[in-house]
């Protein structure tokens, strides 16, 4: 399929459906890209020496605003481009370190067109180590509601994130 | 309510109050949007094809939840001697309010416009609650609520960050 044409249409979503999950082995190298790819210098990081005894864990640890590009990329593996964010909601429960496999997964709790026709996805995605829950997301992502519909044309009044 | 529970005077005069007005240390670029989605090995297209980014978006657009790092400053600049924190809000409340441990707990990001190739950003904060005290397993403080609202050159709202951060003293062991 062309990527011009919308990949996932809101009519395709239905409450409780679930997104395909995703694995990742997390390296090192995972936590300090991710850290100096959104400027975040902060040694705990970087610096495992400073991550261990300054901030009493045992590694240096993914940051938040990586771990928000993670659900975007995840999110929008899923709708395709055409998918367009409009809220994320972060809570974060437990470090992700070096050595872990990271496990995202995620389920439609709702789906709703808005008073201007916007096509809605609300979900709930979690992303866990070991089966342990480390960060949950309450995410808004707005689908095309038919083929020649683009949530990215929205200005203004006519987005309502 | 005791005193010790009353949020003081020139802390609660902040709330609703707009501060630390800045204008990002440099244009969004697409050098680091690449850095970024490589770092979470993001595909879509419409950060690495052009075409794409053109049918579908008007032209070449950044992740949105990049949002924040268009205004994280540089680690050094030249003539700068202190530390430029961001988030300078958060950091002002611990030392005001006592607090020398503090930990966010909650971060919301909502999108408005979408952040294109070029665009300045400018941001400022506003401190939008401070709670009673309260205590965690982690120790006696404060909850507090801080906005982080994005604009770019042409005034448009592109996003607002809402941090919930916990100020505390540490727990006895």
């Amino acid at each position: 399929m062309s990527a011009l044409q919308p990949r996932l249409l809101f009519g395709d979503v239905t409450k409780g459906s679930p997104l395909p999950p995703l694995r990742y082995e997390v390296t090192a190298t995972t936590v300090v890209l991710g850290a100096l790819a959104t400027r975040d210098w902060r040694p705990m990081h970087h610096d495992k020496d400073f991550a261990v005894n300054r901030n009493g864990t045992r590694d240096i640890f993914l940051n938040t605003p990586n771990q928000a590009a993670w659900f975007e990329r995840y999110l929008t593996d899923w709708t395709g481009p055409h998918g367009r964010l409009g809220r994320v909601t972060f809570r974060m429960r437990g470090s992700v370190f070096p050595g872990d496999t990271m496990e995202l997964s995620g389920t439609v709790d709702s789906v709703a067109t808005d008073e201007l026709g916007c096509g809605w996805a609300e979900l709930s995605l979690i992303l866990k180590v070991g089966g342990e829950e480390k960060t949950t997301c309450a995410a808004r992502i707005a689908l095309p509601v038919h083929s020649d519909d683009n949530p990215w044309r929205r200005r203004g009044d006519q987005w309502k994130p | 309510m005791s005193s010790r529970a009353v949020v003081p005077p020139e802390i609660m005069d902040l709330v609703g109050v707009a501060q630390y007005e800045e204008t990002g240390e440099f244009p969004v670029e697409q050098g680091y949007i690449w850095t970024s989605c490589a770092s979470v090995e993001n595909g879509n297209p419409l950060f690495w094809d052009e075409a794409v980014a053109e049918a579908v978006t008007g032209g070449p657009v950044a992740p949105p939840t990049m949002v924040s790092v268009w205004f994280r400053p540089h680690h050094w600049a030249p003539g700068r001697h202190e530390e430029h924190l961001p988030l300078q809000v958060h950091f002002d409340l611990k030392e005001r309010l006592g607090l020398p441990e503090a930990v966010m707990t909650d971060n919301t990001i909502v999108f408005h416009e979408p952040v294109r190739i070029g665009d300045v950003l400018r941001t400022r904060q506003v401190l939008r609650s401070v709670s009673e005290p309260k205590t965690t397993k982690l120790g006696t403080g404060r909850f507090w609520v801080i906005d982080v609202e994005y604009h770019n050159q042409h005034g448009d709202l592109v996003a607002v960050e809402s941090y919930t951060g916990f100020g505390y003293n540490k727990a006895a062991m």
